[in-house]
Parts: structure tokens; C-alpha cells; sequence
């Protein structure tokens, strides 16, 4: 867990105050008696299975864990969750959880919510859930399509796309999820695939453990409607050259193996434009690869390692943990104003505040 | 406003009330006169400070201890261009050595800060009135703005009226003049001359409005000197100047009050203490989710200041959010609430929707005002009742109540959340701007005498299946309510899956079997049908009338104005007024068959005289206004009036 900045009196880790599990947990006890419905096949199965594995790890008691969702295909989630949960309405999950996390600070909150839900209708709870840093672990299943309304473009498909409600191609511009996280300055912005169970597992490990809103991305194959969108990111060959897979700490290097041990291409800043680029690894042109630094509290460099990928072949898609920096917490701040407002007011009376300052007595 | 105990001084016009006399030492010998009650207006430009002027009068006026009624009165501009009309600000007081209903009809004292002022007030003057006009202001280019191509004060076109011309501006200035302040820090210390002069007038206490200004200025003392500076001027000159020959004293209604302590309060105000109250009588943290908007800001203004109560206030990103962030926090175990008007309520429809079909108890206060669309932000309306009723997809009933009086308001929100919690459903608090922005006295309530709202969370299973294993079902109801269990995350053993999907009796489970989805849709339907509400109280004193007056929130002031105007000319009328609007009282039905005339004053187009209609097939008559203000009590009466000839004639 990860040790955080204190702002004015102490400001817990992220699950400091959530009450532990008695007994060992299991990936069984996390598995709700509703039968799973998504369509055979969907991305979204490895990412159930992907948190129910991973929950036990936290060791958190499991009714103070609560699942929001909003709707969509992937919003169906909490009803597979053995814990408290809640299937709102479309978009709102963000506002929802928000009240939830900062009423309860006892309680470990998760959002889960698809690119229509968190980008197209409920794009404004989510930029404002972030540049709050609200207690919320928000997971955003990107599968570039509306599925549940059965196969429109969402507002990160490609553009030109052809789908039923465009026929002739998508107008539209898409969003990158991560560079719009990074523009709302959003303290955790990561990024994982559904089908890399230790890739995704490991980005939850940190969110859990971030105190703050973590989004993370998780690129998710909807085999129904856009089957294979992801699938330069998966096909082991193509994934070498696609694929950059950030670690705090470490050169960003990717592609086949370079003899240093690292990938052949590398990620460095142009010193003229001041834009990052790829380049090709020489035994002599190592000393510029940046080195990935997650807790760069500017998230310029985040940003511009973000608009690497290109967002029709999705070459040169950075994923990992792109960012993760340690700001105050809302509902930390928000209870610590309590604190303060009893300190130095003293215990609210009601009889005091009813009575005011300016009366007068009628004597019967 | 206190209570409705028949009295003719409502319908007295200023009258003389008692003996007059003269004061003795330092007034000059000049006369005091005793009235009943008084109706004042300030009147002036945005800027010029009029709702504070106001507010303190009112506050004098309350510490005196007369019934009081006020109708503040502002354009939706913060500051609309400097004396034009669009942007007069005015302030209406009615006071009373009795107990009175509304803020009245007619001013008997206009002061007119400008002439955009007079100009805009002048058609509400009746004549004979007295109007206390700044001269300063009455000069070719301020006259210009607003057509006055003479000036209405030497043209003739006043001489109905007492016309008391003062040049506010300049006599402000020259009793400033020691202080070392521009012409326009001086300048803006009129009002507080104006207050001082009405101050005289009315034998109103003083030393409230100095200690305000000490408090208010407390970082700038030699602007609080010259502002309670201008306010002794002002009553200086009251004092010495011939042209007030007459003071005037409104004695405190004592007899009007019940024993008690008292103070002013306005709606919004003692709709946020009553939030605050309920918190506490349920024992369970407040939590707003709100979003500004005219007029239901200040609750979250207030609420925002009260943090030592455990009060949690969030001002989200929109409507939406607002209620979003509620709707999470009653989730939690918290009394939740979200504030709006009309335009925030149609925002927030999904999610209202979303709470009946979750079945938590949140609270959403509407501050009625002018619409459709932005409409008419500080005016007042009560057109949004239909769109509480209603204005959800599919049947997605919920309670609503509605304050009477300013001072009403606390008890209402009470109200509300006694049945929010009860029966786990959100509620609407139907206030609107007149309530919110206006005031009156309030008996302050013992604490130790307010209801007990105290709620039991579930704690472990409550249901056995067949095969003997006990289950938690968060949607197995309580039988005398309806209520489901109300589960609050943190709670071992009673991990649930809510939603929005239709849900399984008893389970919660997602389903969408046709007989499940009509067995919910009317279980929800007769849990809010249900509720427990008070049967409607009928005044009909003569038990000879044949007319019905039935009203709904803020109309309750100047219908029972009217009746008792009515009922002093000799007419028999019956009155009645509904808080719960949904669901009905269960006797209205039979109140309404018991006369042959049922009139339902409304601020919108008849919006409860259709539901009446709808539901008891009454031929309930619609009186309606849609103007932004409150009715006036004389034209009620008029309409009651003509409804009694006909009656009586048929």
C-alpha cells in the first residue's frame, strides 16, 4: 500500500479505514447466485473473473465493498458480485458513487462502466469525478462499440467506422480514454487488455491501493459487434510492435528484444518539437529513452506517452500504470472539514440554532 | 401569519386605531398617530441596496414584536443596467399590531430611490398613499432612461399621493462629510438614511441595525461609522424636518401570538433548519447533493455553514450529479436530500425515477418558480406540481408535500422526511420563491417536542426458504407499510444487488415476467397510495356555506386573507388546504361532495383542480394567476364573493 502526501491532518490510504475480513477470502466467496448473461465469448467474462480472483488478495470484509454501475453491457457486473451493489442509470454511476464514498469512508467503492456509459452520456460525472479525487476505483470497459443497444458507434470508435447508425462511416472524432483522464488531471490513469489475467490483475493491485480516483482502462473484445478490435494488442507477433507496456522506474522500451534485454525500440523526446517519438534502439542511442516515472506529479510527459498510440491500427499503445500521483482525497477533505467545523464550533445544538441570536418573548 | 383565528384587521386598511398624541420633549411637539398595521415598500435600483434595507426593517420590526409579512421582490440580473426598469429591486413589509396572512395588497408608504422605482411601483400605490421620493435622482438623464420627459414630481401627476420629496443622496453625503469617504462610498450609504427616516416614522427600535452594521463591517469600522452614521441622520431627520409631522405606532401584537419565544424566519431558512432537525430526529447524518439555482440556492448556502451537525453538503457538477450524489448517499444509511427548481427537476427525472424503483427514502425539495423552461428565476409559481405528479417515465409515483407559510416550512420538511424514511421512497418539498424568499415570525419549537423519525436498519436475514435456510430478501416489505428492508452496505450477511431492472418480489432478483412487473408496478403504486397522512381539516365556522375555497402551499396566506374578508362583509364561505398532495387526504373526497361549490385558487393553470377532477369527478372551479407574484387578497375575495351570488342564487 502506498504510503500518501498528508494535507493538513493525516490523509489515510486508500483502504486504511475499511474494515478487514475475519477469515481467509476465496475467488468463490466473491461469486454472486445470479447466472452471468453476457453474450458467450464477451471480454467481459475475464474481467469478472480477473476481480473475483483478485478480490481475496485485498482481504477487505466484503460487505463494506460496493460495486456501482451504470448501464451498458459491463454494467450487469455488480449483479455478479457477491458483495453490496447497485445498477443505476445510465451514465450517473460516478455521481452515485460519489455520494456513496464520501458519506462512507468505510467502504471501498468500484465503478464499472463502458466507453457509451462513462464517455457519451455520463462524459461529465466522470471529468469531474477525477479532478475531484473522490475515493472511487472506477473501471472502464472500452470495447469501442455499443453492444447493448446492439452494435452503434461509441465515442471511441474509429472514425469512418461502419455501423448500423452509420452506414456511410463515423463523423465522429474518437476519445482516448487515457488522455482524457490525464487532461482532467486525474491522479491514477491506467491502462490494461482483458485477455492479460496477470497484466490486468497487477493495474488493480495498484488502483486498490491508490488513495484517490483510479480510472483504469481496460480494453475489452465485444466478439458480438466489433469482434477483434484489440487483436493487434493480443496476437503475440503484432503485439511486440503495438504494444508498450510501461513499468515505473524502467526505460520505456518495447518491440523485439534489443541484446541489452530490453525491446529494440525505444521512447524519446524530440528535442526540437518537444513531442515524444519512437525510435529504434542503437547500442550508442540508449542515454535518451525516457525512463517511465508513474509519480511525475506533471502529467505532461502521461499525456504525451498517451498519444502514442494511433487511434485507428492502435500502433504504439502504451498500457500499464501511466500515471499514478498522490493529491488530496475528497471525502478526506471533506470529513476533515467536519472535524474542524465541530472543533471550532463545537457539537452542533439544535435548540441554539433554531433559537438564533434575534428573539423575543411573548408571555401568554 | 401565526395562526388563523378569525380577526377583522386583516381587511382594516391602516386604519386608526386608538387616541393620538403629541410627543413631548425633542420631537418638536409633533403627532403621533397609532395604527393597526402598515404596509411598506422600498423600492430602488439593484444596486442601491434595497433587500438589505429591507431585511432590517424587518428585523426592528420582528425584535418589536408585531406579525409581520414580507414579498422581496428582485430582477434575475445581479446587476441590470443602472436605473432603468428591468432593474428595480423592491422590498414589501406588512406589519400588524395583529395577526396578519400576507405582505398585502397595496403599500402605504412607496419610497421610491429613483424613478425608475417610482415609476415601476407607482400602479401598485394606492391613493393617499404616502411616497417618500429621492429628489437627488429625479434629474434629465435618470428620468430619460425610464420616459419621465418632466418630472413627475412638479408635473401634477402626484398630487393624489403624500408626496414627501428628500434628497436622500445629498443630505446622505452631508452627514458623511467628516468621514473622508468619495462622493460614492458616501453615496451608497442612502439606504441606510432611508432606513433611518422609516425608522422614525414607525418608533422602530434602532439598536439591532447599529450592532448589524458593526458586525457586517467589522473589518472596515470606518464604513460601518458612516453607514450606522446615515442611519442616525436618517432618523434625525425624521425628527426635525417639518415635512414628517407625523410619526406613527404600530403596537406588538401580543394578544396575536401564543405564549412562546419568537423569531423571523424565511422558508428557506427554516426549511434548512428542519433538514437539520430531521437529521437529528432520525439519527442519521444529513447529506445534500445539490446544484445552484434560483431560488433554492440559499438552502445550500445554509446547510454549507452547519458542518458541526455532521451536515454534508456536495455541490456537484450538475442537476444530475446533485441528485446522483443523494441517491449514493441514502444508499449509505444517510437522510439524503437534493434541492432545485422547476428546471433541476426536470434534470434530475431519471434519477427520481431511479429512487422509486430502488425503494430509498431521499428527499427532493423543489423551490417553485416562473416557468416554462428558465422562465421566471425570482419569481414565484406553483406550476411544478403536475411535473412532481408525474413527470417521471413509466408509473413511478411519489409523495409530495407542501409548506403553507414561511415558517411552515420546517414543519413540512419534517413531514417529509417522516415519510421518506417510513415507507423508503423519495418525497417532494414543494416550496416556491414567495415562500422561500419571505419571512415572518416563528414560534420556536422545544427541541424535546419534535417527532421521533428514528429508523431500524436491517440487520440479518428475514426470510426462511423452503428448505429452512434463513436469506436476507431486500425486497420483502413490511406489511403495514409496504416499506422494503433498508440494508445499508457494511452490514455482514446482507450483500444485495440493487437496480433499476425490474425486480422479483421478495428477492430483488432481475426479472421480467409479466406478472411480477404488474404485482410490483401496483405494489409500489399502493405503498405511496397508502401513506399515512392527516385528514383535511375544513373551516366552516357558520356551517352555512355552500362554497368550498381549497388551496395548496403558498396560497394558504392570501386565500385566508380573502375568506376573512368575506366573512366580515357577511358571506359564508368554507376554506380548506392541502399539505399532502400525494396521496390525498383520505376524507377529501367527502369534503368536496359536501358543497355545492368547490374553488381552487392556483399559481399556475389549474394543475390541482385537474387532478381533483380527475380523481373525485368534482366540478372543482380554477381560479388561477400566473403572474410571478402571490395572489392579492382584495381580488380573491372579489372571486370568493361573485362565487357566493351564484351559489346562492342557483
Amino acid at each position: 500500500m502506498t504510503e500518501t502526501i498528508a494535507q493538513g491532518p493525516t490523509q489515510p490510504t486508500a483502504l486504511s479505514l475499511v474494515p478487514k475480513a475475519e477469515a481467509k477470502q476465496s475467488m468463490k466467496d466473491f461469486k454472486s447466485d445470479q447466472e452471468v448473461r453476457w453474450c458467450p465469448g464477451c471480454g467481459d467474462y475475464a474481467v469478472l473473473a480477473a476481480v473475483q480472483g483478485f478480490m481475496p488478495e485485498l482481504g477487505l470484509a466484503k460487505e463494506n465493498i460496493v460495486f456501482v454501475s451504470g448501464i451498458g453491457c459491463s454494467s450487469r457486473f455488480p449483479y455478479y458480485m457477491n458483495t453490496y451493489g447497485m445498477h443505476s442509470i445510465h451514465g450517473r454511476a460516478p455521481s452515485i458513487a460519489t455520494g456513496l464514498a464520501t458519506s462512507r469512508r468505510d467502504l471501498s467503492v468500484w465503478v464499472v462502466t463502458g466507453d457509451g456509459d462513462a464517455l457519451s452520456i455520463g462524459g461529465n460525472h466522470l471529468i469531474h469525478a477525477l479532478r475531484r479525487n473522490v475515493n472511487l476505483k472506477i473501471l472502464l470497459f472500452n470495447n469501442r462499440i455499443y453492444g447493448l443497444t446492439k452494435g452503434q458507434y461509441s465515442p471511441t470508435s474509429e472514425a469512418g467506422k461502419i455501423t448500423k447508425s452509420t452506414p456511410m462511416g463515423s463523423l465522429d472524432a474518437p476519445f482516448n480514454p487515457v488522455s482524457l483522464a490525464l487532461g482532467a488531471e486525474a491522479s491514477f490513469v491506467a491502462r490494461t487488455v482483458d485477455s492479460d489475467r496477470k497484466h490486468l490483475t497487477s493495474v488493480l493491485r495498484e488502483a486498490a491501493a491508490h488513495p484517490g480516483t483510479a480510472l483504469v482502462e481496460i480494453y475489452q473484445n465485444c466478439n458480438i459487434f466489433n469482434d477483434g478490435a484489440f487483436e493487434v494488442l493480443k496476437d503475440k507477433e503484432k503485439a511486440e510492435e503495438a504494444v508498450i507496456r510501461l513499468e515505473h522506474g524502467q526505460p520505456i522500451r518495447f518491440g523485439a528484444l534489443a541484446p541489452d534485454g530490453f525491446g529494440s525500440k525505444g521512447v524519446v523526446r524530440d528535442s526540437v518539437t518537444g513531442d515524444l517519438k519512437v525510435i529504434d534502439v542503437t547500442e550508442e542511442g540508449t542515454g535518451g529513452v525516457l525512463i517511465h516515472d508513474a509519480r511525475n506529479p506533471s502529467p505532461t510527459t502521461a499525456f504525451a506517452l498517451s498519444r502514442l498510440a494511433d487511434p485507428d491500427t492502435l500502433h504504439h499503445t502504451p498500457i500499464g500504470v501511466l500515471r499514478n500521483t498522490e493529491r488530496p482525497v475528497y471525502d478526506t477533505l471533506m470529513a476533515n472539514q467536519l472535524d474542524a467545523a465541530t472543533e471550532q464550533q463545537g457539537k452542533g445544538d439544535l435548540g441554539a440554532l433554531l433559537a438564533g441570536n434575534d428573539t423575543w418573548t411573548v408571555v401568554g | 401569519m401565526t395562526s388563523q383565528v378569525n380577526s377583522t384587521a386583516e381587511q382594516a386598511d391602516g386604519a386608526l386605531v386608538g387616541e393620538q398624541r403629541t410627543t413631548g420633549e425633542g420631537g418638536g411637539g409633533k403627532e403621533v398617530r397609532r395604527l393597526d398595521r402598515v404596509i411598506i415598500r422600498f423600492a430602488g435600483d439593484s444596486g442601491d441596496g434595497m433587500q438589505l434595507t429591507g431585511d432590517r426593517f424587518t428585523s426592528e420590526t420582528a425584535s418589536f414584536g408585531n406579525d409581520l409579512s414580507t414579498l422581496p421582490n428582485f430582477p434575475a440580473e445581479i446587476r441590470a443596467p443602472a436605473g432603468t426598469l428591468p432593474g428595480v429591486s423592491s422590498f414589501q413589509l406588512h406589519f400588524a399590531d395583529h395577526d396578519i396572512l400576507t405582505p398585502g395588497d397595496a403599500p402605504d408608504v412607496l419610497v421610491a430611490m429613483n424613478p425608475a422605482a417610482l415609476k415601476a411601483n407607482l400602479a401598485d400605490v394606492p391613493r393617499g398613499a404616502d411616497i417618500i421620493v429621492n429628489t437627488d435622482e429625479f434629474t434629465k438623464r435618470p428620468m430619460a432612461k425610464v420616459g419621465y420627459a418632466v418630472s413627475p414630481l412638479e408635473d401634477g401627476s402626484l398630487e393624489a399621493y403624500h408626496v414627501h420629496p428628500v434628497p436622500l443622496t445629498t443630505l446622505t453625503i452631508e452627514a458623511l462629510k467628516e468621514f473622508g469617504l468619495s462622493r460614492k462610498e458616501a453615496e451608497r450609504s442612502k439606504n441606510m438614511f432611508a432606513l433611518g427616516l422609516l425608522s422614525w416614522m414607525y418608533h422602530r427600535p434602532t439598536e439591532g441595525t447599529e450592532k448589524f452594521l458593526r458586525a457586517k463591517f467589522a473589518k472596515k469600522p470606518a464604513i460601518a461609522e458612516a453607514n450606522v452614521a446615515a442611519f442616525r441622520a436618517g432618523w434625525n431627520f425624521g425628527e426635525t424636518t417639518e415635512d414628517f409631522a407625523t410619526s406613527y405606532e404600530v403596537a406588538p401584537a401580543t394578544t396575536a401570538f401564543p405564549a412562546g419565544t419568537y423569531r423571523n424566519i424565511s422558508g428557506n431558512l427554516a426549511l434548512s433548519y428542519g433538514l437539520i432537525a430531521a437529521g437529528r430526529q432520525a439519527d442519521l447524518p444529513l447529506y445534500l447533493g445539490s446544484y445552484p439555482i434560483t431560488p433554492a440556492s440559499d438552502i445550500l448556502h445554509e446547510l454549507s455553514k452547519h458542518k458541526n451537525f455532521g451536515v454534508r453538503t456536495f455541490q456537484a457538477e450538475d442537476e444530475i450529479a446533485g441528485i446522483g450524489a443523494a441517491l449514493g448517499a441514502a444508499f449509505g444509511g444517510a437522510l439524503a436530500v437534493t434541492t432545485t427548481s422547476g428546471p433541476g427537476v426536470a434534470l434530475k427525472s431519471e434519477t427520481i425515477g431511479l429512487a422509486v424503483s430502488l425503494e430509498l427514502p431521499l428527499l427532493i425539495v423543489d423551490i417553485q418558480r416562473g416557468g416554462p423552461s428558465t422562465g421566471l428565476p425570482t419569481k414565484t409559481e406553483q406550476a411544478d406540481l403536475l411535473q412532481a405528479m408525474y413527470g417521471r417515465n413509466g408509473e413511478a409515483p411519489v409523495p409530495i408535500v407542501a409548506p403553507r407559510t414561511p415558517a411552515d416550512c420546517f414543519d413540512a420538511a419534517l413531514d417529509a422526511a417522516r415519510i421518506a424514511l417510513t415507507y423508503r421512497t423519495p418525497v417532494f418539498l414543494l416550496s416556491d420563491g414567495y415562500l422561500a424568499n419571505g419571512s415572518e415570525p416563528w414560534r420556536i419549537p422545544d427541541v424535546e417536542d419534535l417527532p421521533d423519525l428514528s429508523v431500524q436498519f436491517a440487520s440479518g436475514p428475514n426470510h426462511q426458504l423452503a428448505d429452512g435456510t434463513e436469506v436476507f430478501w431486500p425486497y420483502k416489505r413490511d406489511e403495514a407499510t409496504l416499506a422494503r428492508p433498508w440494508a445499508v452496505p457494511g452490514t455482514p450477511g446482507l450483500e444485495h444487488r440493487i437496480g433499476g431492472i425490474e425486480k422479483q418480489d421478495g428477492t430483488g432478483n432481475i426479472s421480467y415476467d409479466p406478472a411480477n412487473h404488474d404485482f410490483m408496478v401496483r405494489t409500489r403504486q399502493a405503498k405511496i397510495d397508502g401513506i399515512d397522512v392527516p385528514a383535511v381539516e375544513t373551516d366552516d365556522l357558520s356551517g352555512e356555506a355552500k362554497v368550498l375555497v381549497l388551496g395548496w402551499g403558498s396560497t394558504y396566506g392570501p386565500i385566508t386573507a380573502a375568506v376573512r374578508r368575506v366573512r366580515n362583509a357577511g358571506g359564508h364561505i368554507a376554506q380548506a388546504h392541502l399539505r399532502h398532495l400525494n396521496p390525498l387526504p383520505a376524507n377529501l373526497g367527502e369534503v368536496l361532495a359536501r358543497y355545492d361549490t368547490v374553488i381552487v385558487p392556483e399559481m399556475n393553470l389549474g394543475q390541482l383542480a385537474t387532478l381533483l377532477r380527475a380523481k373525485y369527478l368534482v366540478d372543482a372551479r380554477s381560479h388561477t394567476q400566473v403572474s410571478g407574484m402571490p395572489f392579492k387578497a382584495e381580488q380573491l375575495a372579489e372571486v370568493f364573493q361573485e362565487a357566493i351570488k351564484e351559489a346562492v342564487n342557483d
